[in-house]
């Protein structure tokens, strides 16, 4: 079976899953899979294929649901309008970070976002006149006509909501897949590679970061929008460091780098979560520890499990090998 | 002019702790080339065990201080051996991670032991002094002279011992280290202990005068790792110079521009600082 029959095979499943009358508990666990999965998608293209630990994901999540809260709550747009300024939005804040804080590398970057990722949730949290504070913003509504949508092929509000965020999943996979197909995407891994190497190779390494940076921020500002009108309510504890560090782990969990990771980790622990829900603020008990087992002994995550278990028995696509792991295998 | 100096003596002792636990922070990414995200969560975990001693064990407040440290010094270090140390030829994206989740492990576990509720570090002498108009508290007083001791030893042991000297040369250059015989591997254990020595007694400092809470971590991890970028990451005169300059921003920020705004003042600094000079004020030769 080749790579997009399974990607098929498993988006027709999904798409299959309200029409058995689940409760909306399940389905509510399936749209938060989703949005979780579309926001670990944009964390990938730059922690996955660029090599770059961007610790402010979760502001630009902030930034693109407040855009959307925002736009429709105050200004009175419609949701579909204010949907994709909100991901332009988050797009050009990127590029504003990006700006500056690819002047930094490695270290000294991580540490940089993870500051700016601070002041994205103070300022939301203390901007009372825009982002309501302390209170958050309420009542956001749901997209117009998707409630009548839902209705008229006999789902309700809730079922309407989970095809939206599936087809929004569907929509960042072909974006990320294609992106990672493209020359533009094969720099990317360059460059993760180390920055002098993808230079010597001819690729300019500052404006082909500050691409992956617009990418991932925007598919974070996609996801904050879905999940403004589908929680209908935004608070800022959910754009803070804390978040990042949640998408982080579901990232890992799944697999760095690869395509069916940012899809498998969410799904995976976002259900472990809810069924630790006992366990509330104690879930770090356990995750902590597997976050750093992870790291040292599968930093491929679940994909990269399966990808070594498939390889053994089909032989692997003559890839290159990287500069690191050339050197590795001469010495 | 009383406010002034008020805030100015509230500025040093801030400064103080700062100093303390970037040092510890510096001295690890200098050594180990790790930015220890964990760091945060080893201070936190120093004022908690400053607590169970002075609740638990009955002892006083030196002792518990002493006790708060060793504990966590020796905790670093397991965590050097266990972790850091086999991810050393890992991306470097991994033992920050790795860091992160030790972060997150230790915060719910001291949540899951003593409670999501704020405690209270009884302060060991009580009562205030007027120094030429101006009223400080015991605790500050104590906090400034401790860190100074603190910080002179560190710099005495640094300098002056063939340990300490180690710990320098392996920053400096790690495979120069090798060459001359250090064992590598001992001093990576050695200066996480430190680390978290200076955390723990940062944390045992400064606990009586605010409240204790898992989260205490957090918040100080953001703002040391502030300070060592503004400082020059691995810089130890780096370090000190950071912690005072964030000291001062926030607490005459917080006096004279707005006190919601004083814990973004020191990031915004820090962005400046970045935006103006990538490697950070005090960059060191490599």
């Amino acid at each position: 079976m080749k790579g997009w029959m399974w990607w098929v095979a498993v988006f027709a499943l999904a798409a299959l899953v309200p029409l058995f009358g689940p409760s909306g508990y399940v389905l509510d666990i399936g749209v938060n899979i989703m949005i979780y999965a579309i926001l670990a998608y944009g964390l990938n293209v730059l922690l996955g294929y660029t090599g770059q630990l961007p610790l402010a994901h979760a502001g630009f999540f902030g930034i693109g649901a407040y855009a959307t809260g925002i736009l429709t709550l105050k200004l009175g747009w419609s949701f579909w309008l204010a949907w994709p300024v909100a991901v332009a939005i988050s797009a050009l804040a990127g590029l504003l970070l990006g700006l500056v804080a690819f002047r930094t590398k490695g270290d000294t970057f991580a540490i940089f976002t993870l500051g700016v990722g601070v002041i994205i949730m103070l300022v939301i949290n203390k901007w009372d006149a825009l982002t309501g504070g302390n209170d958050g913003l309420n009542g956001i509504m749901p997209p117009a006509g998707l409630e009548a949508l839902s209705k008229s092929v006999g789902l309700k509000l809730s079922g309407g909501f989970y095809y939206l965020a599936l087809i929004s999943l569907a929509l960042t996979v072909i974006a990320v897949a294609r992106a990672r197909g493209s020359v533009f995407g094969r720099s990317l891994i360059a460059i993760r590679g180390g920055d002098d190497l993808a230079r010597s190779a001819g690729i300019d390494v500052y404006s082909h970061k500050l691409r992956a940076m617009m990418l991932s921020t925007a598919i974070a500002g996609f996801a904050g929008g879905l999940y403004a009108t589908y929680l209908g309510f935004l608070g800022s504890a959910a754009t803070g460091p804390i978040q990042t560090f949640t998408i982080l782990l579901y990232l890992l969990v799944g697999g760095l780098g690869t395509l069916a990771g940012p899809l498998l980790g969410p799904a995976l622990m976002y259900t472990l979560a809810q069924n630790l829900k006992g366990l509330q603020d104690y879930q770090y008990i356990v995750f902590g520890p597997l976050l750093v087992l992870l790291i040292m002994f599968a930093p491929q995550g679940i994909a990269g499990l399966w990808m070594r278990l498939t390889a053994r028995r089909t032989p692997p696509p003559a890839a290159p090998p990287t500069q690191k792991e050339a050197s590795r295998a001469g010495s | 002019m009383t406010t002034f100096l008020q805030q100015l003596f509230n500025a040093v002792a801030l400064g103080g702790v700062y100093a303390l636990v970037a040092l510890g922070l510096t001295l690890v990414y200098g050594v180990m080339r790790v930015p220890n995200f964990a760091h945060g969560g080893l201070y936190m975990l120093g004022a908690y065990l400053t607590y169970a001693s002075l609740t638990g064990l009955g002892i006083g407040y030196v002792p518990a201080l002493i006790l708060a440290a060793i504990g966590v010094a020796l905790l670093a270090a397991l965590m050097e051996r266990v972790i850091f140390y086999p991810l050393r030829d890992a991306p470097h994206v991994s033992p920050m991670i790795a860091a992160i989740g030790v972060l997150f492990f230790l915060e719910a576990a001291v949540q899951l032991i003593w409670g999501p509720d704020f405690k209270q570090i009884p302060a060991p002498i009580n009562g205030i002094v007027e120094i030429g108009g101006v009223i400080v508290t015991w605790q500050r007083l104590i906090i400034i002279a401790a860190s100074v001791v603190v910080v002179v030893a560190l710099n005495y042991f640094l300098k002056r011992t063939l340990t300490g000297a180690t710990i320098e040369a392996m920053s400096q250059n790690r495979e120069g280290a090798r060459l001359v015989g250090i064992n590598t591997n001992r001093v990576g254990a050695l200066t996480f202990a430190i680390s978290g020595l200076l955390a723990a007694a940062a944390a045992a400092l400064i606990a009586p005068t605010l409240l204790v809470s898992p989260s205490m971590g957090e918040v100080m991890n953001l703002k040391v790792f502030a300070i060592i970028i503004l400082g020059g990451m691995g810089s130890v005169p780096g370090a000190i110079v950071g912690a005072f300059l964030l000291s001062f921003a926030e607490t005459f920020g917080g006096a004279y521009i707005s006190l919601d705004f004083a814990d973004v003042i020191g990031f915004a600094m820090l962005v400046l600082v970045l935006a103006i000079r990538p490697q950070g004020l005090f960059k060191r030769g490599t």
